[in-house]
């Protein structure tokens, strides 16, 4: 590897690379867009950063933040758990599993997602009483729809069964990119049904299905702005909007709001990171972590022999 | 080679395999008895792996039977009408039959202690400690010891393929299955699959091993099957058949391959 330090090792090539004019002069002229912006956000007086400096930390913004967290990860919460029900059941033999998933995701990822949290926020007035007991029988208890569907539950219904359409395509598109001899593998060493798919095909698809999941949780963060349908009015967008009418200063609240956003979506993109990590194993994620002291003793030469073993075979870390 | 006890472990009779309309398998015959090791050749679209893979139902048998160790394969037959078997019930058949794949079929999210360990834990429920020693133990066997910490994408063709085997052996198997377990190696990687089977043989092990190494059948083999166009054409000891082979399609497949 180390040619240079080797007294009769071949004598480098120094070549004169091909230079690239183009690349600096584009570069140049992104720099300058940079700087003027820059200049404009510190010397325009209308951004008004004093006033994003007040209400930056204000409670009701602070409040708003907590509220959108957690409609966020309430609704995704929600929709993942749905999305794996309706996947498996697309799959499934039985052809009433797979025709009700079907129709489950036509209906949500057909109608608009602000159509149907206005719709959950009127439910108690199509449904005012939901009761259990035998259809055209006897009735067994009945409750008041407005009390248990109050506005943070509509809202979390409504962002979370509309996404969950979304999400089970994801999840069949990352089982389906799961090679079949992986199940035939399982099956023949007497594997169940339930145990091939949590542990040997679900791990392998998660690889596939996270980064669009994440993409989908940054997604849910901002569509959390629209539960103003239900109407659910603690999140962020609507603390801001609140503030902004309420001072008549609507540009530095946005930037109050736009600042909390990326904030979150940062937080969860680290997040993220460390969950791809984790299902990259063994394919694009080579830590020998998983190894217990045992193994690792017998596994003898650690790294080392990891890093040669890599270039011993390019085809097959390429696969 | 070995010394057979004579007693048919596999029984097939009678399979044949339509895919629609595709007759596939067109009345396979086939008895191995305990200790053996049987060698199916043929050209590709035989049937060979089909029938292979029909005998732990990966895939359905259409018509005939096969039965294992006196155990009739994926059917129950009361009064002699067949009921299929439960998935749980397919999966314990499935459990006393080894299978290694021509493309390995590692977990490629375990590394090769863990893919060895993952039946014995999963499906017997043994203790881990017990099951990764078992594992270590079966690695070594297997010539890998010190590879338990690597994953599949960090072994050669032919690591991946012996701790195939080594994951199918951890489940203490009655018989093995060998579905062409050297054809996507690079040809420098064959010889330590096959020396594994070799020893596997030698120890006594039940074997139906797919393959186009003439070789390996001479050597190790009990018997030969010679298979075309979904039928046996011939079959017995390998050595006379490879030496004299008494069909005209069974000469001209070994003159194209030897």
């Amino acid at each position: 590897m180390e040619h240079h330090q080797h007294p009769d090792a071949p004598v480098l090539n120094k070549s004169v690379p091909v230079r690239h004019p183009g690349r600096w002069i584009s570069a140049i002229i992104i720099l300058a867009f940079v700087a003027v912006f820059l200049q404009s956000l510190f010397t325009n007086p209308n951004f008004r950063w004093d006033i994003v400096g007040t209400y930056i930390l204000d409670v009701k913004v602070v409040q708003g933040v907590g509220w959108t967290l957690l409609l966020t990860v309430a609704s995704m919460v929600l929709a993942i758990v749905l999305a794996i029900l309706l996947a498996f059941m697309r799959q499934s033999d039985n052809p009433i599993f797979r025709w009700s998933s079907w129709v489950w995701v036509w209906f949500f990822r057909g109608t608009p997602v602000y159509t149907q949290l206005v719709f959950w926020g009127l439910i108690a007035v199509l449904y005012p009483k939901i009761s259990a007991g035998v259809p055209f029988g006897p009735e067994f208890f009945s409750l008041d729809t407005a009390a248990i569907v109050n506005a943070t539950v509509a809202a979390i219904l409504g962002l979370g069964l509309n996404e969950s359409a979304y999400l089970a395509e994801i999840f069949r598109a990352g089982l389906k990119s799961v090679d079949r001899g992986q199940q035939e593998a399982a099956e023949a060493l007497g594997m169940s049904k339930g145990k091939i798919m949590w542990r040997i095909i679900l791990p392998q698809a998660m690889r596939v299905i996270v980064p669009p999941t994440g993409n989908e949780t940054i997604g849910m963060l901002k569509t959390t702005s629209l539960v103003l349908a239900v109407p659910f009015t603690l999140d962020l967008t609507f603390a801001t909007n609140a503030l902004a009418n309420r001072t008549y200063l609507p540009v530095p609240l946005l930037i109050v709001a736009a600042i909390w956003y990326l904030v979150i979506t940062s937080i969860l993109m680290v997040g993220q990171h460390f969950i791809e990590a984790y299902y990259g194993k063994g394919v694009d994620n080579l830590a020998p972590a998983a190894v217990n002291p045992a193994a690792a003793k017998a596994a003898g030469p650690g790294a080392d022999a990891q890093r040669s073993m890599k270039t011993d075979f390019p085809e097959e870390s390429a696969r | 080679m070995t010394v057979t006890a004579e007693k048919p472990l596999v029984k097939i009779e009678g399979l044949h395999k339509y895919y629609g309309h595709h007759h596939v398998l067109r009345g396979i015959d086939m008895t191995v008895n305990q200790g053996e090791v049987s060698v199916v050749i043929g050209p590709s679209g035989s049937g060979k792996s089909t029938m292979l893979r029909c005998v732990n139902l990966l895939e359905s048998i259409s018509a005939g039977r096969i039965s294992v160790g006196g155990q009739l394969i994926g059917y129950r037959e009361v009064n002699g009408k067949l009921h299929d078997l439960k998935t749980k019930e397919i999966a314990a058949q499935r459990r006393e039959i080894g299978m290694v794949f021509q493309r390995f079929n590692l977990f490629p999210h375990k590394t090769a202690l863990q893919n060895v360990m993952e039946a014995p834990v999963h499906v017997k429920g043994q203790p881990k400690a017990a099951a990764q020693k078992w594992a270590l133990e079966l690695l070594d066997r297997v010539g890998l010891g010190d590879r338990a910490g690597h994953y599949p994408s960090q072994l050669s063709g032919g690591q991946q393929q012996r701790v195939a085997i080594a994951r199918a052996l951890a489940m203490e198997p009655e018989l093995m299955l060998f579905d062409e377990p050297t054809s996507a190696l690079d040809p420098e990687l064959v010889g330590d699959v096959l020396n594994v089977m070799k020893d596997l043989a030698k120890s006594g092990m039940t074997m139906i091993v797919v393959t186009h190494e003439i070789g390996f059948a001479r050597e190790v083999g009990d018997t030969l099957t010679f298979m075309d166009g979904g039928v046996v054409v011939e079959s017995g000891d390998p050595r006379e058949i490879i030496a004299n082979p008494q069909h005209a399609r069974t000469k001209e497949f070994l003159g194209r391959v030897l």
